[in-house]
Formats: structure tokens, C-alpha cells, sequence
């Protein structure tokens, strides 16, 4: 079993499921579908107030009655300056040097930047932030992430949003064999539980997902298959599961069956 | 004087940026302020000036994923 505890930054968390807060249909169902997840961290973000409805203080309520830490993020943010000023001012009103750098790069795939969140990583790490790049599975960028300070990495599984699972397993699999010891969180287009199980069968030490909850049919029922499901995939990891082979091997002994020393008949 | 705030044009008497939040009825509520793209922090907020043309931001917490 290499089921060490569950690090990041600063804290060590019992659920490795990470949630976002985004797109439920209303307060009550997003703080049912977070208590059942058993998530421990959740996404939230800063935004211009609309309305005049003072929205923001009752959602900043809600949170702080959960008692969860709170992992702001920098959605959107087309440029380095953008992203840097986002994190500051989420470290200011959520008290937390956590923050989930997102640098997009565009609108049909809401890909990172790589070049601008290495570059925004590296100013924010030296500002004292602890950082969690919103990144792809490329090594050479984790490798760059992890120069400009960032001791956690979250590659994407498919497109924000895309409900897609692993698009590229044989790179996720290159990213943790070639990082054991970093903390890897899949980010973004998680669609089922089973997708979020098959990453953690990979080795990976959570996952981070929204809409797939806050959109399913019942978001509470979904939010406790998440969590579930992130339970199984990382026992079955420690559990070490047995290789693929490409041809049969029967699961019942040969030895003994009746009529083995028969000759065959057409 | 006419500045920007969150992206729409008004016509403010506040000479700094605390004193604008207390304009817009902001006194309570938690908030992060950029001006011209560049954070501010809260206790900055009474020694920044404002000038006509100034692009303020004022952001409250909300959901994210």
C-alpha cells in the first residue's frame, strides 16, 4: 500500500475530491452537494457585483458556514497582469495564499496559456502565493511550473466543462510516472464518476471537478458517487492493479478438470 | 468627475477610492479594488486618488469552479 497522506501546501486534507461552487441551481443544493462530496477544498472566485443585490456577501456567508478552505481561482484571465491582479486581490478578501492560477488562451477550448501561467506562477510564488496551475499534461510546462515555485500541478483531463474524462491517458500516465513525489490533481472535464475513478487508478492524488455535480440530474446524489468513486479509484491504486494482457488466462486451475486427458473430439 | 467602475461610466464627487466605495454604498461589504488594472490594497484605499478617466474594479466573492 503507498497510500501516504494527502498533502497540499501547507495542509493535509482527508477527501481528495476538490469542488467547485459554480452553476448549481440554487444555495441549498450547492451546500447539500458539498457536504455530501466530503470535499475538504472548494473553488471560488471574484467577481464584479451585478444587481445590487448584495449576492456576493450571502454566497461568501455560505462558504464560511461550511467550514471548508477555500481554493479562489483566476477564471478568465486572458494575461499574466490580469491573472497576477485577480490572485492579489483573492488573497486579500479570502485569506488565503492558495490560488488557482488559470492563464486561457482561447475561447474553444478554454486551453491554458503555458507560456503566461509560467510566467504569472513565477511572480506569484515570489509574492509568497501557493499556487495551483490550471495546466496541460505537457512535461516540459509541469517541468517550468515546478522551476517557478508551484509544488502542486493540476493537468487538465479534457476541456473545461466538456464532461470527456481522460483525453490523453498515455500523457497523464508520462506526467505521474515522471513526478512521483509532486501532488498531480486532475483539473476540468471530469464527466462521471468512472472518469474520476480511472484517475486515480493512475496514481493521481485528486480531482478537481464542477459542472459534472452542479449540472447532473440530482447534484447531491452525483456529489456523493464522486466522492465514492475517488475512494475506490485510490484504493485500487494502493491496491496495485494487475496489468492488461492482450490474449485469455483462465481464472480457474487446469490442474484437475475432468476429462483433461481425453483426446479431443471434432 | 467621470471614472469607470466595473466597466460603466458615472459621474462621482468621491476624491479617493475609499471615499468612492462609501459613495457607492460599499462600506460593509467585502470587497478587492484594482485601479487601472493594478490592485489596491484595502488599506491603500483612503491614500489613492481619483482622476477623471481613472478604471476602478470592485470585486466581491463569488462562486467559481
Amino acid at each position: 500500500m503507498n497510500n501516504a497522506p494527502f498533502r497540499l501546501y501547507d495542509a493535509t486534507l482527508t477527501s481528495r475530491l476538490l469542488v467547485g461552487t459554480a452553476q448549481y441551481s440554487s444555495p441549498a443544493v450547492l451546500a447539500a452537494a458539498i457536504k455530501a462530496s466530503g470535499a475538504e477544498v472548494v473553488t471560488v472566485s471574484l467577481r464584479r457585483e451585478s444587481g445590487g443585490n448584495r449576492a456576493g456577501e450571502s454566497f461568501w456567508s455560505l462558504i464560511r458556514k461550511l467550514g471548508v478552505r477555500v481554493l479562489p481561482n483566476t477564471a478568465g484571465c486572458r494575461s499574466v497582469k490580469e491573472a497576477v491582479a485577480t490572485a492579489q486581490m483573492a488573497r486579500e478578501v479570502f485569506a488565503t495564499s492558495w490560488i488557482k492560477l488559470e492563464v486561457i488562451a482561447d475561447d474553444d477550448l478554454l486551453q491554458p496559456d503555458v507560456f503566461g501561467l509560467v510566467e504569472a506562477a513565477a511572480i506569484l510564488s515570489r509574492e509568497g502565493f501557493q499556487v495551483f496551475p490550471y495546466t496541460s499534461e505537457d512535461l516540459v510546462v509541469a517541468e517550468r511550473l515546478i522551476g517557478a515555485g508551484c509544488e502542486v500541478l493540476m493537468p487538465w483531463a479534457a476541456p473545461i466543462g466538456s464532461a470527456r474524462g481522460l483525453n490523453n491517458v498515455f500523457g497523464l500516465q508520462a506526467l505521474r510516472k515522471h513526478f512521483p513525489a509532486v501532488p498531480l490533481i486532475i483539473d476540468a472535464g471530469i464527466g462521471t464518476p468512472a472518469h474520476a475513478a480511472a484517475a486515480m487508478e493512475l496514481g493521481y492524488d485528486g480531482v478537481l471537478l464542477n459542472t459534472a455535480i452542479a449540472k447532473a440530474g440530482d447534484p447531491v446524489a452525483m456529489a456523493k458517487a464522486f466522492a465514492l468513486a475517488l475512494e475506490a479509484g485510490r484504493l485500487a491504486y494502493c491496491a496495485e492493479p494487475i496489468p492488461p494482457r492482450d490474449m485469455a488466462e483462465p481464472s480457474t486451475p487446469q490442474i484437475g478438470r475432468a476429462f483433461i486427458d481425453l483426446p479431443r473430439r471434432a | 468627475m467621470l471614472v469607470q467602475v466595473n466597466g460603466k461610466e458615472l459621474e462621482v464627487r468621491a476624491p479617493t477610492l475609499s471615499a468612492l466605495l462609501d459613495e457607492l454604498g460599499y462600506e460593509e461589504t467585502v470587497v478587492a479594488t484594482a485601479l487601472n488594472e493594478c490592485f489596491v490594497r484595502a488599506v491603500d484605499r483612503t491614500a489613492t486618488p481619483l482622476k477623471s478617466g481613472d478604471a476602478v474594479e470592485i470585486l466581491v466573492p463569488r462562486q467559481g469552479g
